[in-house]
Formats: structure tokens, C-alpha cells, sequence
């Protein structure tokens, strides 16, 4: 398929997607016009609400491209959302507890600590996927529940700050990401999403190494018969899968919380999913399809607020676009139905 | 003490019974070729119609009939993304789960103007079966339980029966080694596919609807909380074998069983609450190295002349 083609094929999928999710809506009894309407004003009503859209798209922008690391590489790491806390919790800890040091070296080190662990996270995986020869998917899964109640534990016990509130305590100002439109999520962090947007695309289409993951992802016998270690390949696109979603997890505590309190992540790992099938794992692709998402996500929660419709509407039409898009089938059938009746008529 | 290690095992039958028919339906899936990724959604779209139906209807077996039909269906468009358009089966199973992940929230919302439970709708209750109820130590863990256990062994049967002892059993172990050959030798791969997805399905949803209208008698959001992804664990311990892959539940319900005991000593709950996870993994880590998997489980198949 070409470019072009693949590109009106994605849209065609999304309207699709769209036009399904309403017809439930409708069924539910609510107004679909009613519930875009509230999400379009509310994600690009006015500055404040466009600002809100582009920072709630951060999160989802890491989440993709983590995603499309492991995608490139031929790897399911449904394990993002996990990879997500196991950066954001040490990221919080080190906001925290380093205390006198400048902002140039809190931050990247903050944020250099998240993309360990959550690296680390996901290489615990790759590790268990290449002796077992079994699905990643079963194993990140998994994961995803331990890291869960593994950082419950630790925001409940050893880090719970002074308070009622399940959280850490206040990160420093040295590690805050300084916030670029007051009140909303928008914060520097889009300069690291943006970078590694950049990155993702350079490491995948201009290094040796990036050249040698797509062979892995594309064709396994092919990539081993011409020497390249399959295993080792599947462990560095997981590890730099889950520093990616470390890092997003670092942002969301040190530009948007400024400590880690439970939940503030949920359902970005997921998220992920719908955003890189839908960027077709490429940087720029996924780039967009974030930011849709998270005109999406923002004008949801304003939807939550004006209508009765619950915010998971958002996750139907995410699973839509998951099943259209890699499906395109479905939309080649329609296709030669439509040719069909047109010869006919 | 005793006592103690007899509510030990009749709290491990009990959790056992969804995930072994989640780990059967997904078994079965399996072993004609497409991996059940979608265990997960269908098991959470069959306990959600299986209150739906009760509620509707005041009786829990109607509620489970409505709960089959479901996973069904859902199973049948599992089918017709992986076998009829070739998605990546991967994919196709967890746009699933997170279609069933939304829509059972926004049907909830519809329904009983709630975000998180349902009403309280009649549940399938409890059978005390008169010669099981009498034996010493068997009635301590099974004398009284949920009709679903009984339909579980049943399953068991028909399962063994089906994949060893009758001619579409063998057509089935061919596809699922070799699609091309049992295509070759005048068998309707699709068919067979299509069929047994549909089956799968509807096995995944008892095993959902238990956790409703078996155990709690009502839908809470998210209820079915990973164990569809534990079943496809299971059926990996359990070798793709149903009487095995059946057992592989008990082992897991065990560990969760013995999660609610430690609940009750003073470890942080979250800990406690990450062991079966953990024991997944370790399970899979000590599994048994030479596998049974289905060759051409998770491949695509192209009847002739497309």
C-alpha cells in the first residue's frame, strides 16, 4: 500500500470509528451530537482549552511512541502501563528526596532515573519472553498488575507522605517542569516528547542498530540468517520501549502533580495502543494520533461535565480504531461492494 | 487446621471456575489456529449479560443464556476480524477487551445510572447434589457449590471426547498443526475455524458470568480484573490438553485462594494482592519446557484461490 493510500485508509477507519461509537451512543440513549459537540468546544473551545488538549496529549505522546518502539521491532508491549508507574514513582522519590542541586542536573536526572526503570521494567519481560518463547503479551500483562500493586505498596507504606492523601510527597522545585500556559497540563514536557519524536524517527531510519530492529520486526528467519541476534534485538526495543514510557511517567509527576498519587496514569498504556496502530508506528504518525487522542481525552472530561455520557465512551471508540485500522480489510470489502453496486447501477 | 485447609481448597475450586473455562475456551480457540486475545473482553462482556439478562428477566438462567449469547457473538466477530480478514490476532483480541472494557461502562451508566456496579439482579445459587453432600472431606469442598462446576466438569468431558475421540476432533488437531494439509485433505478450515471461535467465545463467557451471576450476583466495572489473560497462561501449563488445561485453574485458584487467607494476617494488602500475578509469571517460568502449542496457532490461513 502506498503512503497516500494508507493514509486515506487510517482516515476512512477513524470516521468509521466514529460513526459506529455514535450509533452506540445513540443506542444508549444519549445524544451523539450533543456528546461531539461538548467534546469538540471542550478540547478546542478557546486557549485554555486548546493548552489542556495539548497537554493531556504528553502522556499519550510517550505512550505511542513506546508502543511503536516495541511495534517496530515486531514485539506487543502491552506493557506500557506498567512501565508508565515504574518511572513515574522513582522519578517522584528523586524529585523529592535530592534536595540542592540545580534544575539542569535535577531534572535530567530525574528523568534519566524513570527511563531506567521503566526500561528495566520492560527488559524483565523481553528476559522472560526469550527463554519462554511464549507471548509478550501474557508476560507484560502481568507485569502490569504487579508493577500496579508494587507501587501501591510503596505510596501507601515507605513514601505516603504526611496527610491523609495516598501520595508522595511534594517533588522539589528543581525537578518541577516548569507549566507554560498557567492551570492547564501544558508544561515543558511537550519539548521532551517533541525530541523524542525526532529521535524515534532519526534512531529507526538513520542508525545501524534502529536498521537492524525494523528487520527483526519484519521478517525473524530473515533477520537472523543474515546475522543479526533476534534475541538481543527484541531485548534493546524493549528497553528502550519501556524508557520511553518511564519518561512519560516521569513528566506527568514532575509537569502536571508534582508527586505521584494513585491512578494518575491509568489507561495511558492503553491508550498507547490505539495511538501507535493508528500512526501506523511511525514518529510523525503517532505524533498526530496523540494529539487526537488527547483532543479526545480533553474534550471527553468536558463532555463528563455537560452530559450524562461516562468518559469510557472514549475507550469504545479507541477499541474501534484499533480493530478498523489493523484490519483494513474490512474497508477493502466495502470497497469492492460499493464498486460493485456502481458497475451495476 | 483441618478445617482451615478444607476452606483452603473449596475457595481454590471456586476461583478456579472461571479462569479453567476461560483457559478451555481459549485452549480450544487455539488449537484450530487463532490465539484468543480477546478472552479478557469476552469474559467481561459474558458477566456483564449474564446480570443484564437476569435483571431483565428475574432468573439467572435465562441471565446465563443471555451471557452465551454474548460471548457468542463476540466470539464470532473475534472470528471474522482474525479468520475472515486476517487482523493481526494480537490485535484483534485487545481491541476487544477494550471494547468490552468501555461499552459495558457506558451499558451500565445506561442501565442503572451507575458508574462502577450494577443492582444486585438473582443469581445461578448454590447446589447441594445429594450423594456428593454426604461424602466426608469431598462435602467440605464441593458439597456446595455453584451449578456452573458441574457444567465446568461437563465441558471437561465433551472437550476430551470431542478433540480425541470423534472424527471432527481430528480435523481440528490437523488445523491447528497444519491448516494447508487439513485444506488439502477436503476439510472446510474456515468452517471449523469460525465454529470453534463461536464455541470459544461462549466458554469464555460462563466463565465471566460466574463472576457475576455465580458468585456475586452483580456487575462491577472491570470485574474480570486479568484473569482472562491468566487463562491464556493457564492453557500454556496445561499444555493445550482440556483435562489438563482444566487442572491448570485449580493451580492458579489454589494460589488465589491463598491470597484471601494471607489477606487476614497483617501483610500490606497490596502485596498480597500482587501474588497471583506473581505466580503467573513463576508458574510460566517453571512450566514445563516442551510444549504442545498448536503449530500454526497465531498464523494466517488462505483457503485456495485467494
Amino acid at each position: 500500500m502506498s503512503k497516500a493510500k494508507k493514509l486515506v485508509y487510517i482516515l476512512i477507519s477513524f470516521l468509521l470509528s466514529v460513526m459506529i461509537a455514535s450509533a452506540i451512543i445513540a443506542f444508549s440513549g444519549y445524544s451523539p451530537s450533543e456528546a461531539y459537540s461538548a467534546m469538540i468546544s471542550g478540547a478546542f473551545g478557546s486557549t485554555y482549552n486548546l493548552a489542556q488538549t495539548i497537554g493531556t496529549s504528553i502522556p499519550l505522546i510517550f505512550a505511542g511512541l513506546a508502543m511503536a518502539a516495541g511495534a517496530k521491532t515486531g514485539i506487543f508491549n502491552i506493557g506500557i502501563e506498567g512501565q508508565i508507574l515504574m518511572g513515574a514513582l522513582p522519578a517522584a522519590i528523586a524529585g523529592h528526596y535530592i534536595k540542592g542541586i540545580p534544575a539542569v542536573l535535577h531534572i535530567p536526572l530525574c528523568i534519566l532515573l524513570a527511563a531506567v526503570c521503566g526500561g528495566l521494567w520492560a527488559l524483565l519481560a523481553a528476559l522472560i519472553k526469550n527463554r519462554l518463547h511464549i507471548s509478550e503479551v501474557i508476560i507484560t500483562i502481568m507485569l502490569n498488575y504487579v508493577a500496579l500493586y508494587l507501587v501501591e505498596y510503596l505510596v501507601n507504606y515507605p513514601f505516603k507522605s504526611e496527610g491523609m492523601i495516598v501520595r508522595t510527597e511534594e517533588i522539589q522545585e528543581s525537578a518541577e517542569l516548569a507549566v507554560l500556559i498557567p492551570h492547564t497540563r501544558l508544561n515543558a514536557g511537550i519539548i521532551i516528547a517533541l525530541f523524542l519524536v525526532v529521535a524515534f524517527w532519526f534512531f529507526f531510519y538513520r542508525t545501524k542498530l534502529g536498521y537492524e530492529l525494523r528487520a527483526t520486526g519484519s521478517n525473524l528467519k530473515a533477520a537472523e540468517t543474515a546475522g543479526i541476534s533476534n534475541r538481543k534485538n527484541i531485548m534493546i526495543s524493549m528497553f528502550l520501549s519501556g524508557a520511553i514510557a518511564g519518561i512519560g511517567g516521569a513528566v506527568e509527576v514532575m509537569g502536571v502533580q508534582g508527586y505521584y498519587i494513585s491512578n494518575m496514569t491509568t489507561g495511558y498504556g492503553f491508550s498507547g495502543i490505539a495511538i501507535a496502530v493508528m500512526g501506523g508506528n511511525e514518529a510523525l504518525g503517532t505524533l498526530a494520533s496523540a494529539l487526537l487522542f488527547g483532543a479526545l481525552s480533553a474534550g471527553s472530561s468536558s463532555m463528563n461535565r455537560t452530559t450524562n455520557i461516562p468518559g469510557e465512551f472514549i475507550t469504545v471508540l479507541q477499541a474501534l480504531i484499533i480493530i478498523f485500522v489493523s484490519t483494513p480489510g474490512i474497508i477493502l470489502a466495502v470497497e469492492k461492494i460499493i464498486r460493485r453496486k456502481k458497475v451495476a447501477a | 487446621m483441618g478445617a482451615q485447609i478444607l476452606t483452603l481448597l473449596s475457595g481454590m475450586v471456586r476461583v478456579a471456575i472461571p479462569i479453567s473455562f476461560a483457559a478451555l475456551a481459549g485452549m480450544l480457540s487455539e488449537r484450530v489456529g487463532i490465539v484468543n486475545m480477546g478472552l479478557e473482553g469476552i469474559m467481561l462482556i459474558g458477566s456483564f449479560f449474564g446480570v443484564v439478562g437476569s435483571y431483565l428477566s428475574g432468573s439467572a438462567w435465562i441471565g446465563l443464556l443471555f451471557a452465551i449469547a454474548a460471548g457468542a457473538v463476540t466470539g464470532l466477530v473475534l472470528a471474522v476480524l482474525t479468520v475472515g480478514f486476517k487482523c493481526e490476532h494480537v490485535l484483534a483480541g485487545l481491541g476487544i477487551n477494550m471494547f468490552a472494557s468501555g461499552i459495558t461502562v457506558v451499558l451500565l451508566q445506561a442501565i442503572w445510572n451507575s458508574k462502577g456496579k450494577s443492582e444486585m439482579v438473582a443469581g445461578l445459587g448454590k447446589w447441594k447434589l445429594p450423594v456428593i453432600s454426604q461424602i466426608p472431606i469431598i462435602k467440605d469442598i464441593i458439597g456446595n457449590i455453584s451449578p456452573l462446576f458441574y457444567l465446568l466438569v461437563l465441558c471437561v468431558l465433551l472437550l476430551w471426547m470431542l478433540l480425541y475421540r470423534t472424527p471432527t476432533g481430528l480435523r481440528i488437531l490437523v488445523i491447528g498443526e497444519n491448516p494447508e494439509l487439513a485444506g488439502t485433505m477436503g476439510v472446510n478450515v474456515y468452517l471449523v475455524q469460525y465454529l470453534f471461535v463461536i464455541i470459544s467465545g461462549m466458554l469464555a463467557a460462563v466463565g465471566g458470568a460466574y463472576l457475576s451471576i455465580g458468585d456475586i450476583d452483580m456487575f462491577s466495572k472491570d470485574m474480570v480484573s486479568g484473569r482472562g489473560y491468566i487463562a491464556l497462561a493457564m492453557v500454556i501449563l496445561g499444555n493445550w490438553k482440556p483435562t489438563w488445561v482444566a487442572l491448570a485453574g485449580l493451580v492458579y485458584g489454589f494460589a488465589e485462594s491463598m491470597q484471601f487467607r494471607l489477606q487476614a494476617v497483617s501483610i500490606p494488602p497490596q502485596l498480597v494482592q500482587m501474588l497471583p500475578y506473581l505466580f503467573t509469571i513463576l508458574v510460566l517460568l517453571f512450566a514445563r519446557r516442551k510444549s504442545m502449542a498448536p503449530a500454526a496457532s497465531g498464523k494466517h490461513y488462505y483457503q485456495k484461490g485467494e
